[in-house]
């Protein structure tokens, strides 16, 4: 378990959309841009890693019932996206930092990967 | 309780609006959260099949007590050979398809996966017909 502000701090990161659950934990990390793979995952308090920064990977991961999506690469989300983001109350948090980098650090940091 | 919902072909800005209204409903029914994780899954697969590789269609959902049925069909053009759709990894998307994160060929096997009960109809040039159930089972 990791909480979504130990992560931000992990990845000199920004937080925006749902900040309130900054206090949550997440139990298990998954590194994608493929949303159709996303959907395949089964497992609950999942971090979603992406370079995906569009209105479709906030809506799957409402759908997914995933409370936090990290965008790494620098991208930089849409109002739209902001918006349904906190509609959804989820965290969306920027990162410059590349998938790999991003990934290696919370995987050290004790975040699980689900396979 | 019948719902329906109409799915516009080619509009990926709304792919997930419906899933996300019937979410929402099963949610104020308190339907069990693994049972409204299942039956969203399968169902935003098929409402982005529907957008993607379709003509448009619609979505009726009827919801009982124990039991959660789900009918996409759409308006064609039908599914070339239903076999190699159900493989894993097999696609037909377009490249923006794929752009948009979608179109990874695990839409059909994903419904599959999470639906109870499933029968599909399609014939090349004719339409497509995907009938989905889902038990209610009120979780330990």
């Amino acid at each position: 378990m990791m909480e979504i502000k130990k992560i931000v701090e992990i990845l000199n990161a920004k937080i925006v959309g749902c900040k309130e659950i900054e206090d949550k934990n997440v139990e298990y990390g998954f590194s994608s841009d493929l949303m159709s793979d996303v959907l395949t995952l089964r497992e609950d308090n999942i971090l979603l890693i992406t370079g995906l920064a569009n209105i479709q990977s906030i809506r799957t991961a409402e759908l997914s019932d995933i409370k936090a999506i990290v965008l790494v690469r620098n991208k930089k989300p849409n109002e739209a996206m902001i918006q349904m983001a906190k509609e959804s109350n989820i965290a969306l948090i920027l990162c410059n930092y590349s998938m790999f980098k991003t990934s290696g650090l919370l995987f050290q940091n004790g975040l699980t990967p689900i396979y | 309780m019948n719902l329906e919902f109409p799915v516009e072909k080619g509009d990926f800005t709304k792919a997930g609006e419906v899933s996300s209204q019937i979410k929402r409903t099963l949610k104020k029914l308190n339907v069990p959260s693994g049972v409204i994780k299942k039956v969203v899954v399968a169902l935003f697969e098929a409402e982005v099949n529907v957008i993607a590789h379709s003509f448009g269609g619609t979505i009726t959902c009827s919801i009982e007590p124990k039991y959660i049925k789900i009918i996409v069909i759409d308006t064609g053009p039908g599914i070339q050979d239903l076999g190699l759709a159900m493989t894993e990894g097999y696609s037909t998307a377009s490249q923006e398809i794929q752009e948009i994160g979608y179109g990874a060929g695990m839409g059909l096997p994903n419904i599959k996966k999470n639906s109870d009960d499933l029968d599909i109809y399609t014939k090349a040039g004719d339409h497509t017909e995907i009938t989905m159930g889902f038990k209610i089972e009120n979780e330990e």
